[in-house]
C-alpha cells in the first residue's frame, strides 16, 4: 500500500513540534508552563475566585481542543498523541496551572481512553485539594442510540463555549456544571466521511473506503458509522443528515438553533457552503431560525474528507452564552 | 533458577521490539474496528516502559512502579491506564525484592488480568484485551505448563473474532464488529508469548 505524502519531520515528533509552532504563532493568546509540555493554558482569562474550564483531547482535530483555549472559553488544555487521550499528568498540569480556586470543571469528548485518564487525572487533583468535576460531550447521533454512550465530536464547539462563558461571568462551579450539561443535551451532531484519513506515524489510510462510496455516521477518528454507500448529491446528503438531526433535536416553528457546518480535513469551504445553503433551507421550512452559523474547520479528522452538520437547539440562556465574547488563539467572537 | 532485575528490564525491553516489530500490523487490524492507532500506542508505551525500567535502581517493584508511569505518560489513550495500573500490580504481586523464583513471573499475567479488569471494567466476552488475559491468566491459577498459558492467550484473542463488541470504541459497531478481531487482544497475547520466552530463557 502507497504511503500518504505529508510535510512532517518524523511521525513521532508530530504533536511537540505542532505545539512549538502553535506557541510560537499565538504567544499573545496562549502560553505553557514549565515542565509541563503537553499543557497549554490562557494568557488571559483564568483568574481569582473563577470556575477553571480545562478541555482535552487526542491530536488531529485542530483547531480543537488548543484553538479554543482563551478568555471566555476554555482556561487551558492537556494535550494528547494523535487520537489519543492525554494521560492524567497534562491535566492534572492544565488544571493547576489555569485553576482560581473556585475548582475545576473537565470537558472532554465522550471516549473510553479519555474518561479513564482524565478521572485518574481527577483524583490526583484531588489529593492537590483542588475540587475537579467533568461533563464529557455526547453529541454524535450516528455513535448510538443512548445519549450517554454517544461519541463527543465537532459540537464540542457550542457545548465548551457555552461552559466558558458561564465560567467567565464568573458563575460558581454547580452552575457551570449544569450549564455544561444542559448545553450538552441540546447539541446534535452527524456527519459523513468520503476518503479515510491517515496516521502521521504510518502514513497509511486507517481504512479503505472504495471510489464512489462514503460513510454515514462516521467518527472523528475514523470509527465506522452507521451506513455505507454511494456517494450522493450535497442536497442529499444534508438531508439525510437534517432529517436525523431533526427527529432527535424535536424543535418547534420559531426555536433558534446555532450550526456549526464543519470540514473534517480536506473537503474545502465551497462544499461546506453548498452544505450548508441546503441546511439553512430545511431550517426555514421547518420554521427554526438560524441564530448563528459557523461555517470552516472547527474539528478535522486530520487529512479526512469529509463534513459534519451540528445543531445547537437554543434557549434564552444559551444565547445569551453563544453571544457571550470570546478571544481564543483559533476562535473569537463579538 | 531466579528472575532478578536484569532479567525484568530485558523482559520489558522483549516486550517493547515485539509491539515495535507489530505496530503497523495492530494499526491495520484497528483500523476496521477504532481508529488505527493501537500499534502505535502498544509501540510507544512499551518503550517508554523498558526505558524507565533501565533508568531505575531498586527492587522488582520499583522497576515496575517506573515502568507503569512511563508507559502511560508517554501514551495516554486507553491502553495507557490500561498497562500501568496492570503494571503496577505486577510490580505488588513480584515484591519489593531483588528477585524472585522463576515460576513466581507467571503471576505477572494474573496481576496485568487483575489491574486491566479494575481500571477498565471489563468482564470476559466484550471483545476487549481481556479476552486474552483472563484465559492465560486462569491457566496460570490451575497450574497448566508454559505452552498451555501461552496457547489460552492466543485462542482468547482469536475468540473475539466471534464477538460483538459490548465495551471500548469498537462498542458502537455492534454487530458490525463480528468477523474482526480485537487489536488489543492480539497484542496482549503477543505480550504474553513475549513473557513465555523470557522465562524460557530465563530457565536455559
Amino acid at each position: 500500500m502507497t504511503q500518504t505524502q505529508k510535510l512532517v519531520n518524523h511521525g513521532d515528533d508530530v504533536v511537540d513540534e505542532m505545539l512549538t509552532g502553535v506557541l510560537a504563532a499565538h504567544s499573545t493568546h496562549l502560553w505553557r508552563p514549565d515542565g509541563a509540555p503537553r499543557a497549554v493554558v490562557a494568557r488571559h482569562g483564568p483568574r481569582p475566585g473563577k470556575v477553571a474550564l480545562v478541555i482535552g483531547g487526542g491530536s488531529g482535530h485542530e483547531p480543537t481542543f488548543l484553538g479554543f483555549v482563551g478568555k471566555g472559553l476554555a482556561d487551558a488544555c492537556a494535550v494528547g498523541n494523535v487520537f489519543a487521550s492525554p494521560p492524567p499528568q497534562p491535566a492534572v498540569d492544565a488544571a493547576l496551572a489555569a485553576h482560581g480556586g473556585a475548582g475545576v470543571l473537565f470537558m472532554y469528548g465522550n471516549y473510553a481512553g479519555d474518561v479513564m485518564n482524565f478521572d485518574m487525572a481527577a483524583e490526583l487533583l484531588e489529593i492537590e485539594g483542588v475540587e475537579a468535576r467533568t461533563v464529557v460531550t455526547t453529541d454524535d447521533i450516528a455513535s448510538s442510540p443512548l445519549r450517554e454512550k454517544r461519541r463527543g465530536v465537532a459540537g464540542n464547539v457550542f457545548i465548551f463555549k457555552a461552559a466558558g462563558a458561564a465560567a467567565d461571568l464568573m458563575l460558581p462551579l454547580d452552575e457551570v456544571e449544569r450549564v455544561a450539561r444542559h448545553a450538552n443535551a441540546r447539541t446534535f451532531t452527524m456527519g459523513v466521511a468520503l476518503s479515510s484519513c491517515s496516521l502521521p506515524q504510518t502514513r497509511r489510510p486507517g481504512f479503505e473506503l472504495p471510489v464512489g462510496e462514503m460513510e454515514i455516521g462516521m467518527g472523528i477518528h475514523g470509527e465506522p458509522g452507521v451506513r455505507r454507500g454511494p456517494l450522493r448529491s450535497a442536497d442529499a446528503v444534508v438531508d439525510e443528515i437534517m432529517d436525523a438531526l431533526l427527529a432527535e433535536m424535536q424543535a418547534h416553528p420559531g426555536d433558534k438553533v446555532a450550526v456549526l457546518v464543519n470540514s473534517l480535513g480536506a473537503t474545502p469551504l465551497m462544499e461546506l457552503y453548498i452544505l450548508h445553503a441546503r441546511v439553512v433551507q430545511r431550517l426555514t421550512t421547518a420554521g427554526i431560525g438560524v441564530h448563528v452559523a459557523l461555517v470552516g474547520p472547527y474539528c478535522t479528522s486530520l487529512d479526512m474528507a469529509g463534513a459534519s452538520i451540528t445543531l445547537m437547539h437554543l434557549d434564552d440562556e444559551l444565547t445569551r452564552l453563544i453571544d457571550h465574547p470570546c478571544d481564543c488563539a483559533l476562535f473569537r467572537q463579538g | 533458577m531466579a528472575f532478578d532485575t536484569d532479567d525484568l528490564r530485558a523482559l520489558f525491553h522483549a516486550f517493547a521490539a515485539r509491539m515495535q516489530a507489530e505496530r503497523d500490523y495492530l494499526c491495520q487490524l484497528d483500523g476496521a474496528v477504532g481508529d488505527a492507532d493501537h500499534g502505535i500506542a502498544m509501540a510507544q508505551g512499551m518503550a517508554a516502559a523498558a526505558g524507565a525500567a533501565d533508568d531505575t535502581h531498586g527492587t522488582l517493584q520499583d522497576l515496575c512502579n517506573a515502568a507503569a508511569k512511563g508507559f502511560l505518560n508517554a501514551v495516554g489513550a486507553s491502553s495507557g491506564p490500561l498497562y500501568a495500573t496492570g503494571i503496577l500490580r505486577a510490580g505488588k504481586a513480584l515484591g519489593a525484592v531483588a528477585e524472585v523464583p522463576t515460576d513466581q513471573v507467571l503471576q505477572i499475567i494474573v496481576a496485568l488480568r487483575d489491574g486491566i479488569v479494575h481500571r477498565g471494567k471489563a468482564v470476559p466476552g466484550q471483545k476487549t484485551m481481556l479476552d486474552a488475559w483472563h484465559p492465560a491468566a486462569e491457566a496460570v491459577l490451575q497450574g497448566l505448563p508454559l505452552a498451555d498459558i501461552i496457547r489460552a492467550g492466543r485462542e482468547g484473542a482469536q475468540s473475539t473474532t466471534n464477538m460483538i463488541a459490548t465495551l471500548g470504541r469498537s462498542e458502537r459497531l455492534g454487530a458490525r464488529s463480528l468477523g474482526h478481531v480485537d487489536p488489543g487482544a492480539v497484542s496482549a497475547a503477543m505480550l504474553i508469548e513475549a513473557l513465555g520466552a523470557a522465562i524460557d530463557q530465563c530457565k536455559a
